[in-house]
């Protein structure tokens, strides 16, 4: 038999039903591996003894009869949700050693479903970033490294969630998706990342970055499992006014393989002129097999593609201005001292946050000031419905929308530090669905002439998850990727 | 200042350049014709829902307590506001 930790999560539960191995066996192995792997840096606090606490809880349970979908499934949690009774930080030092005292709704679902919690996920600080490079705990190292050995990083702000997927660190992650922070660092490391529609998973309990843009999702190995997490992830939630009254389907009965008739749409504008050849080729490769496996191509237009960027880039800071007003070093997290209040809270926010974090509350204050509030905020708002608009006329002529997912592969460490505008424009393929409101999922689909994954990005229409992986699936089969990244990091 | 967020003026230089660059590419969003357009505040156009006037949830102190950097009894604890 090959090592527990190659196994995806649909080949683990299946181990774990058929009694092939225990759910302590299968939890012992991914805890020594995430034990070795401290050179990626993907996990921020580990969490053994708990982790065998459940998975001996979950072996009664597959025994006596009353498991879960997820029994004894281990899995890393990113560092945005809280866990009760487990430092929860954001990433961010001003979080301190916050120990949440409730957990959030969609980790308390995984738990009720029978999943094992290995420990918290590294991400950009209150995940503002596209490389996890703004982490309070450093960056993460792609498993996936460059032609000369050099280290690249593994996408953001989910990029703790990427690397443990790729790296076998956890059967799947759990991450979050404001403008592509679950789809970037997927199709940075060969992984497949889910953002469902907004209001599909409860916001209740992850720390917010952008409400009305913020949407947890999965990241896995394949579509099936990314289906299977979707599955217990997915709930209505009276604690989230955002959250939609709506039944969760089951996603993984979805996956028929059957996409005869469907309509792809292909938006004209997403032809960029900076995108590198490769994409371009695996684009046109994916539109083939979607062809050949029976879908009707249709071209289609987005006309306002251009202005998600710098609508995101106000509204996003301006929500996040409002929301990280809350970390004044009152209730929780790291306090500085001052000579009187308002000094205390300057000297806090100053030492608390990092660099990203206050470029994005400062502009967000500026563009929520009172002069320019018309001008910046409003503006990016009647943008924002213009855009959402785009994709309604779209669906009236398709059923799905292919593009690529990034307009590059992953990139080496420190490269676009310097530089936020370059960072932003990592998400310009990923950013409308977040502005719409759409589901959207990256397929792992090719390699660039360096050997570094690609992905290939589809949008559903809102709450069209099943059709979504159900397009997915026949995407991954016709990529049959099975690249793994060498082990560098552990002998 | 509304950002509450203390700097050094060596800070400032730097970061002036860089918030003008954001402010400057979000600029373009001025030539979008948005007449008559409503403003898009959110995906989901929920009705905020009723629930009935009583305590929900609540009663635990210490837990609101527990993480507080500074504390008294029952209270947060912060530099003296009022002389």
């Amino acid at each position: 038999m090959s090592k527990l930790t190659d196994l995806n999560l649909a080949q683990a539960r299946d181990g774990l039903v058929s009694k092939a191995f225990s759910a302590a066996e299968l939890t012992q192995s991914h805890i020594e591996r995430v034990e070795a792997s401290d050179a990626l840096n993907a996990y921020v606090l580990k969490t053994p003894e708990k982790a065998m606490d459940m998975a001996k809880a979950s072996d009664e349970k597959i025994s006596n009869g009353t498991a879960g979908p997820l029994e004894g499934l281990p899995i890393g949690v990113k560092d945005l949700f809280c866990t009760k009774g487990v430092r929860t930080t954001a990433s961010s030092k001003i979080l301190g050693e916050f120990i949440p005292p409730y957990e959030s709704t969609v980790t308390q679902n995984l738990w009720n479903d029978g999943a094992v919690l290995l420990g918290k996920l590294n991400n950009d600080e209150f995940a503002m970033g596209s490389s996890n490079e703004t982490s309070c705990f450093g960056p993460v190292n792609n498993p996936y490294q460059g032609a000369n050995g050099e280290n690249l990083v593994p996408g953001g702000s989910s990029g703790g969630s990427s690397a443990a997927v790729a790296a076998r660190l956890g059967v799947a992650a759990t991450a979050t998706d404001t403008g592509g922070s679950i789809r970037q660092p997927a199709a940075f490391t060969g992984t497949v990342g889910l953002k469902p529609t907004y209001g599909r998973c409860s916001r209740w309990g992850v720390v917010a970055f952008a409400s009305s843009l913020d949407q947890a999702g999965p990241i896995t190995q394949t579509v099936r499992d990314a289906a299977i997490m979707l599955g217990s992830m997915a709930s209505f939630d009276k604690r989230d006014s955002t959250s939609v009254e709506r039944d969760v389907p089951n996603y993984e009965a979805a996956l028929t393989g059957n996409i005869k008739g469907l309509r792809v749409g292909i938006p004209k504008e997403y032809r960029v002129d900076t995108m590198p050849a490769e994409i371009e080729a695996l684009w046109q490769q994916g539109i083939d097999w979607l062809k050949d496996a029976g879908a009707e191509i249709v071209d289609v237009s987005l006309p306002h593609t251009k202005y998600a960027l710098p609508a995101y880039y106000i509204i996003a800071p301006a929500e996040a201005s409002s929301n990280l007003a809350r970390y004044d070093g009152v209730r929780y997290g790291a306090r500085q001292t001052g000579v009187d209040i308002d000094d205390m809270y300057s000297n806090t926010r100053a030492a608390g946050f990092g660099d990203e974090v206050k470029r994005r509350i400062m502009v967000g204050t500026y563009a929520l000031s009172a002069g320019y509030y018309d001008a910046y905020y409003i503006k990016a708002l009647q943008v924002r419905r213009l855009i959402a608009e785009d994709f309604d006329r779209a669906y009236e002529k398709c059923d799905v929308l292919l593009t690529p997912t990034t307009p590059s592969a992953a990139f080496a460490v420190g490269k676009q530090v310097e530089d936020p505008l370059e960072m932003y424009l990592n998400d310009v393929f990923t950013v409308t669905v977040n502005l719409a409101g759409l589901p959207g999922l990256s397929v792992p689909a090719g390699l660039d002439a360096n050997g570094l994954p690609l992905g290939l990005q589809l949008i559903g229409k809102a709450f069209g998850e099943e059709e979504l992986l159900r397009v997915g699936e026949v995407l991954e089969t016709a990529a049959g990727f099975t690249t793994r990244p060498k082990q560098w990091w552990s002998a | 200042m509304l950002a509450r967020i203390g700097l050094d003026e060596a800070e400032v230089p730097a970061l002036a350049k860089e918030l003008n660059t954001i402010i400057g590419f979000v600029e373009q969003l001025s030539e979008v014709d948005t007449e008559g357009v409503k403003p898009f505040t959110s995906p989901v156009e929920n009705k905020m829902r009723w629930r009935e006037d009583v305590v929900a949830d609540g009663g635990y102190a210490e837990h609101v307590l527990a993480n507080a950097p500074d504390k008294d009894d029952e209270y947060f604890a912060v530099p003296k506001v009022v002389e």
